[in-house]
């Protein structure tokens, strides 16, 4: 007889009763605190943040909670949120120079003012599994200062003195960026908003399209000319106040890449730059935007645009975790209906 | 109940506004994508973010709401995006066609005649009828600004020479108002003639695309054809096993596994009300 799918409020009632359930898993076990997502998992809490385009450690946490580890869902529940949020204000741009550091690299000077710092980093640990985790860690403390004080020059400003690098000045009248989540991104879209869509795109995506220019789906011949991690304070100007006052601080990570560049008609041999921004600790996610940018400006640069990563509507369009991740599951949705419509017209196909 | 924890119909009230202004103009112009600042819902896109906008723009406390998906309004889909609205407006739902006045649906038009005093939400996946022939959206609003249509008529073209009939079955493409080719959402092809000088006023909501477009009442809908190969809707050699109906679109069920099958309605409150009506008779 005809089993239709009936009932199907009571089977989403009873599925959300199962998620929970797995979620918490074996009641025996304490269960994990917003605080020990913190402090433990601060990677991924740094991720959902800068993908969920908000900065707050605890929504970050507690969305990865919920979304039992699994970021993408967790940058979804973020941004579900955040869409609810009511705009207060506007910060003023900050200064990445001024950032108090605790890890700044660069792959293009040896020494230079300010020094190399290592920072936390797993770049250069041996990737054997540590089996002394297995059980609870020792305390650690490190000796080093943790911050370094004081602002540090960037790297591509110390390249500008000799006037080898391109500079970017505000367009006329310094407008307003767009704001991508207020409104759809429009084609051709501009740096600013290129930029926007590429803090907020998916890591894995933007490292794949990234490392397509390395292997001749383009050509940028990029080098790092630093990355940098740290905190930087936040500041806004309230109406009633005229000046500005800080609000907190944020963890973020830049990336300038720096390229090479033959010149053009209109434009001297030097160097251009392709720019990543993070929030928290996020070196791969900035370094391959900061690809991905570079590769975006052929067309502003006059190169010849071939390859998936110069293209701005394949990139920009598909770059975002939530739009990918929905449509793709979407076809978990029914789809009787179509399906219906192919099978009658494979079969009159066939007879035919 | 509504929760009072969300505004009504859970959209801020600008940006209801902002979604407003993008439906008028989309009424104003038949067919038209008018593109609009898609907010991230508490549902993943893809499964009727575009449609839930709409409806939560233009949905009041005295409206009654039906959602269907496939046809059905017990689909897990219909079913939660149906809970969403009770918790967040509190409104009468129902499952009657003719006691909405407001029904969103995904992949159907009932087959009840709507009425004037009722709005059809669809929702839509992929709102550009192009974007298969031709990706780039930069190039197909060039086209829609050019009415240049060629491209989707050597397509159907080249599915007559290949196969001698359109291979086309569901978002089969239509023209609105004599002038712009519009995606009328995957409904089977059998749902196009439906959409055709309709009293109600049709909406279509894209939220991962960003695009809202409108068929208003009573606009002239045509489905692309040629005069050799005039468009044709599907039609069974089976009737409803459920109802007997023989005028409405048919959903392939699988009774066993030795090659039974049996076709039973899609259109879960049609089916149910000539089942009941046809008790009532006998």
């Amino acid at each position: 007889m005809y089993v239709a799918v009936k009932g199907g409020e009571r089977a989403i009632r009873n599925s959300h009763e199962l998620l929970a359930e797995a979620r918490r898993g074996d009641a025996a076990v304490p269960e994990l605190s917003l605080e020990q997502i913190k402090q433990q998992l601060r990677l991924a809490v740094d991720r959902v943040m800068t993908e969920g385009s908000v900065y707050d450690p605890d929504l970050a946490a507690l969305a990865l909670k919920q979304a039992a580890g699994d970021s993408v869902e967790a940058i979804f529940l973020l941004r579900a949120f955040r869409a609810t949020l009511p705009r207060l204000g506007y910060t003023e741009p900050l200064d990445t120079s001024r950032m108090r550091l605790w890890r700044r690299v660069s792959a293009t000077f040896k020494d230079l003012p300010g020094g190399q710092v290592l920072g936390p980093t797993y770049d250069y640990t041996q990737r054997l599994l540590d089996f002394s985790l297995e059980g609870s860690s020792p305390e650690n403390s490190c000796e080093e200062a943790n911050a370094h004080a004081g602002p540090v020059p960037r790297i591509v400003d110390l390249l500008n003195h000799e006037g080898l690098i391109e500079t970017h000045l505000p367009a006329e009248g310094d407008p307003d960026p767009a704001d991508l989540t207020r409104e759809p991104l429009a084609f051709p879209a501009d740096r600013a908003t290129r930029l926007q869509n590429l803090a907020r795109g998916d890591e894995g995506f933007l490292l794949a399209i990234g490392y397509s220019t390395q292997r001749g789906y383009s050509h940028t011949h990029p080098f790092a000319g630093e990355i940098r991690y740290g905190m930087l304070e936040v500041e806004i100007v309230p109406e009633e106040l005229g000046f500005a006052i800080p609000i907190g601080d944020i963890a973020l990570t830049e990336c300038q890449m720096v390229n090479q560049f033959a010149g053009s008609k209109s434009e001297p041999p030097q160097f251009t730059r392709g720019y990543g921004l993070a929030f928290g600790h996020s070196e791969r996610k900035s370094m391959a935007m900061a690809l991905v940018d570079r590769a975006l400006r052929a067309e502003e640069l006059g190169e010849r645009v071939e390859a998936p990563a110069q293209m701005q509507e394949f990139v920009l369009s598909h770059s975002d975790s939530l739009e990918a991740s929905g449509f793709v599951q979407h076809l978990k949705l029914p789809h009787y209906v179509d399906f219906q419509s192919e099978l009658e017209l494979v079969r009159k196909i066939r007879a035919g | 109940m509504r929760d009072s924890h969300y505004n009504f119909a859970y959209l801020d009230e600008r940006t209801k506004r902002m979604i407003r202004r993008a439906i008028l103009k989309a009424v104003a112009i038949p067919g038209y994508q008018v593109p609009f600042g898609s907010r991230e819902m508490p549902l993943p896109y893809g499964w009727g973010t575009g449609g839930i906008q709409v409806t939560a723009s233009v949905i009041g406390p005295n409206d009654v709401l039906k959602v269907i998906d496939q046809g059905a309004d017990d689909t897990v889909n219909a079913v939660n995006i149906r809970r969403f609205f009770q918790r967040t407006t509190g409104v009468l739902t129902t499952e009657r066609t003719t006691e909405a006045t407001l029904i969103q649906t995904r992949h159907r038009i009932p087959e009840t005649p709507l009425s004037e005093r009722q709005i059809l939400v669809y929702q839509v996946p992929v709102p550009e009828p192009l974007q298969r022939l031709e990706p780039r959206e930069a190039e197909t609003r060039r086209m829609h600004g050019l009415a240049e249509y060629g491209l989707m008529h050597v397509k159907l073209y080249e599915d007559i020479a290949r196969y001698g009939h359109i291979a086309t079955t569901y978002d089969y493409p239509v023209v609105v108002n004599g002038r712009h080719l519009m995606a009328p959402s995957p409904i089977p092809k059998f749902d196009n003639p439906k959409m055709h000088m309709n009293p109600a006023l049709q909406l279509f909501g894209a939220g991962r695309e960003k695009r809202i477009y409108a068929v208003p009442p009573y606009t002239k809908v045509e489905s692309l054809a040629f005069d050799d190969h005039p468009f044709e809707v599907q039609r069974w050699k089976d009737a409803c096993a459920l109802c007997g109906s023989r005028d409405s679109f048919l959903d392939e069920v699988v009774t066993d596994d030795r090659g039974g099958r049996m076709f039973v309605c899609s259109d879960t409150d049609y089916c149910g009300k000539r089942q009941s009506g046809s008790e009532e008779a006998a």
